[in-house]
């Protein structure tokens, strides 16, 4: 959570469900609170529900059922204009007949704000986006980069408290992307603005949130931090959809506490943290992130569990190396290692021993 | 290089088709609008004297000028050109016509005035074979083909061919109009009608030009010392003279009608000897071409302005009322789901399947006064069985069927420019803090713009040269300036006023086109995507 963020809720869902057709449901029963301040981002893949929230919170869609409410006030009677939250499109959606400067102006102008303010405040949104000496131009004489940045400060401009970003940064380049990411985390943090953007690119959430809430099937299967969200998937669509993930069928032997004990469809046994999982003889699908894998054995830590595996592919991809084992039965286990200068490079129809820490392996739901 | 000739064939067809349907008649009809050949053409020997006469004494012009009308005038008759000629003149001074035509008719009488008392002096003048052994000679093929060429430009026929005939160059010069005269006819006998000129007996004509060289002291003498053939028989009538009538032509025509006394008739028809006119054009905006200048048409005859006046305020109010009746349509068009919007498209379409004289026949019975409007609105109590509202028959009428006409045309091209405005615009205003109205006519209605120039354009060049709706609705204060140029085309058949109303039409549209060029832009107009 960023500095000086409060704790007391800003945002609110409550149990907030939507239907188009009034037979199924897009959105079902979301709960969220989001304190002031946050930079929030809902990740999932398309229609999975998280552009329909952010669309009911900008008031462009209403709820069928349930409750949202901002700053503490119910605002599903609002409708959009007096809501008075920005909004980044995902094709910018600045107006083509209009200078950028009038762009930027609309907001103030609609507000009735005096021309001096008005020309000020687009001045100092313009410079805050370095777009200072464009504001004679139209939108259709900027690059991709440049119209991201306008609707970025047109956004603001107004000075709202809360400011939504339906996937801002789809239609730009790879590089330009990463450069944008961080200016706009770094300006969410530094006016302190609360923040809820949507996207369907991982890296982008990860890299850019407070929190993310993944969304599947019109719920959010899992709200948490980055870090915790990629090393402490809840569920097996979240382990699946952050980062790339080994998984290994089997049978839960046996739970005590913090541990448990699974028999893979193969006959081994291993030791797993127990997630999603409450009995024994359930059925469980055990997930180990790909660099949590080591075949060095001096590198093994003494309490790791090994298992062997056979080398079926060695890909070379600079910065680390991506091997291909077959383990326990799976063809598509994956692990990757960092280019070092005392690192193995494995050569396929070896056979090795692999091992990991029973902390990172996290036995979660089979579904 | 080979490409290009390739890619040129390909279009040849559609250029050849646009330049000979579209361009080929435009210039044909700007040509026509100032194009006057035919008083010059029907009449060249008339036009030529008659330059010599000057209108503003008041005076009926000289001999010379009815002679020169006499010759013009019998072969004229004898094509049937006379009567055109008098159509052409009719349109500048009512009257004209009648006065060529009945003229026509009493041509031969005027030239048995000279012929029956030469036949008494000599009986040999009733022979064709005579006249042809005293005119053909040597010498005179040049003569020939002159009067080969004016009688072919007069009577528009192909004139070449063997004549028969050779007028001597004595006789040419001895008895200039009877030569001419006899030339005259001997073409016509010979080509027209396909004769023998020897076996003919000559036109009337022929001996009222002998006529008119026996008037002249110096022929008569040189009469008297010629020896060729026929010298008999014209010194005989050369000694006779007092046989003959002691009045010239003017006199002749004078007494048919006295019209060709008139200085005043003589006058319009020099003003229109030149081939080119600017009358057409001048009749287009009510005025008129007289011997003092250029004047304003008396009051109850200018009809031409207000007509133009008319379509283009009535093309705007047309306009005005599809943009006001299609915007909301093609709004809907474009915002509406799927499966509604091709429902509403099909409605917004099903006129064009319909003939225009079935949908304007239609508005007939919806408007008239016992018809379906009125009943319901009687029916409902709003307005007195009494005192019906007229609704066709007028300007009214008018405006009311051609907004329906045309409405489609507003809303093709407005609906495929509000479809590519994509939502989040207006989504975007509202988020801005836009209330609805804001967010539309800040942000929606400027980028509609486009469409709305295109239908205007379509739909005010469409409104401006209409012509089957107001014919049957308008009545006449509903009617068009098209209307007026369909009756000068199809009616009154004066082709040249009909092309000068239309091309002062082309004139103003491009003219509106190019000052919506300067103000919207023509690069701002979006037919689609």
């Amino acid at each position: 959570m960023a500095d000086g963020a409060s704790n007391e809720a800003f945002v609110e869902f409550e149990r907030v469900q939507k239907s188009y057709d009034g037979e199924s449901l897009v959105v079902k029963d979301l709960n969220l609170t989001m304190p002031k301040g946050e930079f929030l981002t809902m990740l999932g893949p398309s229609g999975s529900g998280k552009t329909t929230c952010l669309m009911m919170l900008a008031g462009f869609e209403t709820a069928t059922h349930g409750d949202i409410r901002l700053g503490g006030v119910s605002i599903n009677d609002i409708p959009p204009h007096k809501r008075g939250i920005g909004m980044v499109f995902q094709n910018y959606a600045l107006f083509p007949h209009m200078t950028i400067a009038e762009n930027l102006a609309f907001p103030l102008e609609v507000r009735k704000l005096g021309k001096a303010e008005q020309e000020e405040k687009v001045k100092r949104a313009l410079d805050m986006v370095e777009m200072g000496s464009f504001g004679g131009r139209r939108p259709a004489q900027l690059s991709g980069g440049q119209q991201q940045r306008v609707a970025l400060a047109r956004a603001l401009v107004f000075e709202p408290e809360l400011v939504l970003m339906d996937e801002p940064l789809g239609a730009l380049d790879k590089q330009l992307r990463e450069k944008m990411q961080f200016e706009i985390t770094h300006l969410a943090h530094q006016l302190g603005i609360t923040t809820v953007y949507v996207t369907h690119d991982q890296t982008e959430a990860l890299t850019m949130s407070d929190r993310v809430a993944v969304f599947d099937d019109g719920r959010i299967q899992q709200l948490a931090p980055p870090d915790k969200l990629y090393e402490a998937p809840e569920n097996s669509f979240v382990a699946q959809f952050i980062g790339e993930n080994n998984t290994l069928e089997g049978v839960v032997k046996e739970i005590k506490g913090n541990t448990c004990v699974v028999q893979l469809d193969g006959g081994e046994v291993i030791d797993a943290v127990p997630v999603n999982v409450s009995e024994v003889g359930e059925r469980t699908r055990v997930s180990i992130r790909p660099e949590r894998v080591e075949y060095n054995r001096d590198r093994l830590h003494e309490d790791a569990h090994t298992l062997k595996a056979e080398v079926l592919e060695f890909i070379y991809m600079g910065d680390i190396f991506r091997t291909r084992l077959r383990v326990a039965g799976n063809d598509e286990f994956i692990i990757k290692t960092r280019n070092a200068p005392d690192q193995v490079r494995l050569t396929p129809g070896t056979e090795i021993e692999i091992g990991w820490l029973a902390e990172d392996c996290r036995a979660l739901d089979a579904t | 290089m080979r490409q290009k000739m390739r890619a040129l064939m390909l279009v040849a067809p559609l250029l050849i088709f646009v330049v000979v349907t579209f361009i080929v008649p435009i210039l044909s009809m700007l040509f026509r609008s100032v194009e006057n050949d035919i008083v010059p053409n029907t009449i060249p020997g008339t036009v030529i004297a008659l330059s010599q006469w000057d209108g503003s004494t008041g005076e009926p012009p000289q001999e010379n000028v009815y002679r020169n009308l006499y010759i013009d005038l019998f072969k004229a008759e004898e094509a049937k050109q006379h009567t055109r000629l008098g159509t052409r003149l009719n349109y500048e001074q009512t009257g004209l016509s009648s006065l060529f035509r009945t003229t026509g008719r009493s041509l031969d009488d005027i030239g048995e005035l000279w012929q029956d008392p030469l036949e008494d002096i000599d009986p040999n003048f009733e022979e064709g074979s005579f006249w042809f052994e005293m005119m053909s000679g040597t010498g005179g093929e040049d003569f020939l083909e002159t009067r080969r060429e004016l009688i072919a430009t007069m009577s528009d026929e192909d004139m070449t061919g063997d004549v028969g005939f050779v007028p001597s160059m004595k006789i040419i010069e001895m008895l200039p109009w009877t030569a001419r005269a006899y030339t005259d006819f001997a073409l016509w006998a010979a080509i027209r009608d396909g004769d023998t000129v020897a076996e003919e007996d000559p036109w009337e004509s022929v001996y009222g030009a002998l006529g008119m060289d026996l008037t002249n002291p110096d022929t008569v003498s040189a009469i008297n010392s010629y020896s060729g053939a026929g010298a008999s028989a014209l010194q005989a009538a050369a000694a006779n003279l007092d046989q003959l009538p002691q009045f010239g032509f003017r006199e002749a025509f004078t007494e048919e009608d006295k019209d060709w006394g008139s200085a005043k008739v003589w006058a319009t028809i020099k003003l229109y000897s030149p081939s080119m006119t600017p009358g057409y054009f001048l009749n287009s905006v009510d005025m008129t071409l007289t011997p003092d200048g250029i004047e304003m048409k008396p009051d109850n005859q200018q009809i031409y302005t207000t007509l133009f006046t008319r379509t283009l305020i009535m093309a705007l109010i047309i306009t005005a009322s599809c943009i006001l009746l299609g915007y909301p349509v093609a709004w809907l068009l474009a915002n509406l789901p799927m499966r509604t919007a091709s429902i509403l498209m099909i409605l917004v379409l099903l006129p064009f399947w319909t003939s225009l004289l079935v949908r304007t026949s239609a508005w007939k019975v919806l408007l008239q006064q016992q018809g379906v409007i009125n009943e319901i609105l009687v029916w409902l109590g709003f307005v007195n069985d009494a005192d019906r509202l007229i609704l066709m028959n007028n300007a009214t009428g008018t405006v009311i069927a051609m907004t329906h006409i045309l409405l489609p045309f507003m809303i093709l091209p407005l609906y495929s420019v509000m479809k590519t405005i994509p939502p989040s615009y207006q989504r975007a205003a509202k988020s801005l803090g836009a209330t609805n109205w804001t967010a539309f006519w800040r942000v929606y209605f400027p980028q509609s713009v486009p469409g709305i120039g295109a239908g205007s354009i379509l739909v005010f060049i469409l409104a401006i040269g209409y012509y089957i709706t107001p014919e049957i609705v308008g009545g006449t204060d509903g009617v068009f300036i098209s209307n007026r140029i369909a009756y000068h085309i199809s009616s009154s058949l004066n082709w040249g006023l009909a092309a000068a109303l239309g091309s002062i039409l082309l004139v103003v549209v491009l003219g509106l086109y190019w000052c919506y060029d300067k103000i919207v832009g023509i690069d701002n107009v979006k037919l689609g995507g």
